[in-house]
């Protein structure tokens, strides 16, 4: 399943881009968690909100085909 | 006359700009974010604003906090945005607050307006304004920026989702960069700010749509803008007015500075900087400065601890800045909300370097 993911902030710089697109076997949240933080393992110490097509996805949400994914870390700065 | 142009505005009137002169407007730190969203609150006539910071203008501030100039270096920040705006609009009346916000005083400080503005520069200060403002049933306008990236949204706002909600639980220190020791784009917090300003507004006017539920990010350098919406958790809405607030937060402030050396905190004597000293040599112990100090030795700290005003910076001094180090260390373990400075070298380092100007 192709997802168009987008990363904000930190997380952004961790990756090295903005945005990609990725392929995932399956269709839950936790397993697209998983493929991330394979993929940059920093991102399994912090808090990270998880949103799909513009809205904050609850952990059960079942993802579908070309989703909309934003990977948000919270902000501190002021 | 000085209304006319808001007066004009079907959607405020005669009506709304009474709601603004009416309205009572709290911002924390009168910093990147509180500087533009206090100008702008100040011009349009919000009735009572409150401004809490216990931080000094320092130089590094220039670049985006706009209501300082080079004089002000030193000043305490609270102080100078009163002075300033002041002139700006002698209409509103301005209460300052030269301290941090702390489990001690948020509850007390933020009771007594109907809107607050988050623009702090740290985790655990927002998550306790968030606490404190679910406990109290208070609207708060968030905002937070990273580099050229910034967020907005309005937090517990008729019946509407809270900060908790969005970000349930602070991240550790390690995580995340709290503060901007990462570097900003000087007028990024100038926009968020201004954002805020205007969800604050819309607020009080009872006009449009606020971004209750909605969290903004806005990207300076590629143009993009994002509306995320997310909903009210009664849990995370629970745990904040549950939370015991004495317990659970640490840093109050987090002016990066964590230790001067002599030649900066003699700069610091010189200019008078808002500061109190901690000198926590025996009594016997030389040279002493010649500036008030507060004497507690490092053994009697556990116990007269309490006694430590926390208004301003606190400088901790010793011979050599070892012990200081120790007591900065008792401090923070136990949750002593203030912001804690080492004098590096200590008093030796201190009067070497006096010598050597002599």
């Amino acid at each position: 399943m192709k997802l168009n993911v987008k990363y904000f902030g930190l997380i952004a710089e961790w990756m090295g881009r903005s945005e990609e697109q990725i392929d995932l076997w399956e269709n839950s949240i936790a397993a697209l968690r998983q493929q991330l933080e394979t993929n940059c393992r920093r991102l399994s110490n912090i808090t990270y909100q998880v949103a799909v097509n513009q809205k904050i996805a609850s952990e059960e949400l079942e993802l579908s085909e070309n989703d909309e994914v934003a990977i948000l870390p919270p902000f501190a700065g002021g | 006359m000085r209304y006319a142009r808001h007066i004009s505005l079907s959607e405020v009137g005669e009506a709304g700009q009474q709601k603004l002169l009416d309205a009572k407007v709290l911002i924390i730190g009168a910093g990147g974010l509180g500087c533009p969203a206090l100008q702008y609150l100040v011009a349009a006539g919000v009735g009572t604003i409150g401004i809490v910071d216990g931080d000094t203008v320092d130089e590094t501030n220039l670049q985006r906090q706009v209501l300082f100039t080079t004089n002000d270096i030193g000043r305490s920040k609270a102080l100078v945005s009163k002075e300033k705006l002041n002139q700006l609009n002698p209409d509103v009346t301005i209460q300052i607050y030269q301290a941090f916000l702390t489990a001690n005083n948020a509850l007390e400080i933020i009771r007594e307006y109907d809107l607050i503005i988050d623009g702090t520069d740290n985790f655990a200060t927002r998550y306790l304004v968030n606490d404190v403002c679910v406990k109290l049933n208070k609207p708060f306008v968030y905002g937070a920026i990273h580099k050229f990236e910034g967020q907005v949204s309005v937090f517990n706002w008729n019946s509407g989702p809270t900060y908790r909600c969005l970000f349930p639980e602070p991240p550790t220190a390690d995580q995340i960069p709290n503060c901007a020791e990462a570097g900003v784009l000087g007028v990024l917090p100038g926009v968020i700010g201004t954002l805020q300003a205007t969800e604050a507004m819309k607020v009080i006017l009872g006009i449009g749509e606020p971004l209750s539920g909605k969290l903004k990010m806005v990207n300076l350098l590629t143009n993009s803008e994002q509306v995320i919406s997310f909903s009210r958790n009664e849990q995370q809405v629970e745990k904040a007015t549950q939370m015991d607030l004495a317990n659970s937060y640490t840093a109050a402030s987090c002016s990066s500075e964590n230790e001067v050396d002599v030649e900066q905190f003699q700069a610091w004597l010189e200019t008078g900087k808002d500061i109190n000293i901690l000198d926590v040599r025996e009594v016997y112990e030389t040279p002493k400065l010649e500036v008030d100090v507060i004497s507690i030795q490092l053994g009697e700290i556990p116990s007269r601890f309490k006694e430590l005003p926390t208004d301003k910076p606190l400088i901790v001094v010793c011979q050599k800045g070892i012990r200081s180090l120790r007591a900065i260390e008792f401090l923070r373990e136990n949750n002593f909300q203030n912001q804690l400075i080492n004098l590096k070298g200590g008093m030796a380092a201190f009067h070497q370097q006096a010598i050597q100007h002599e």
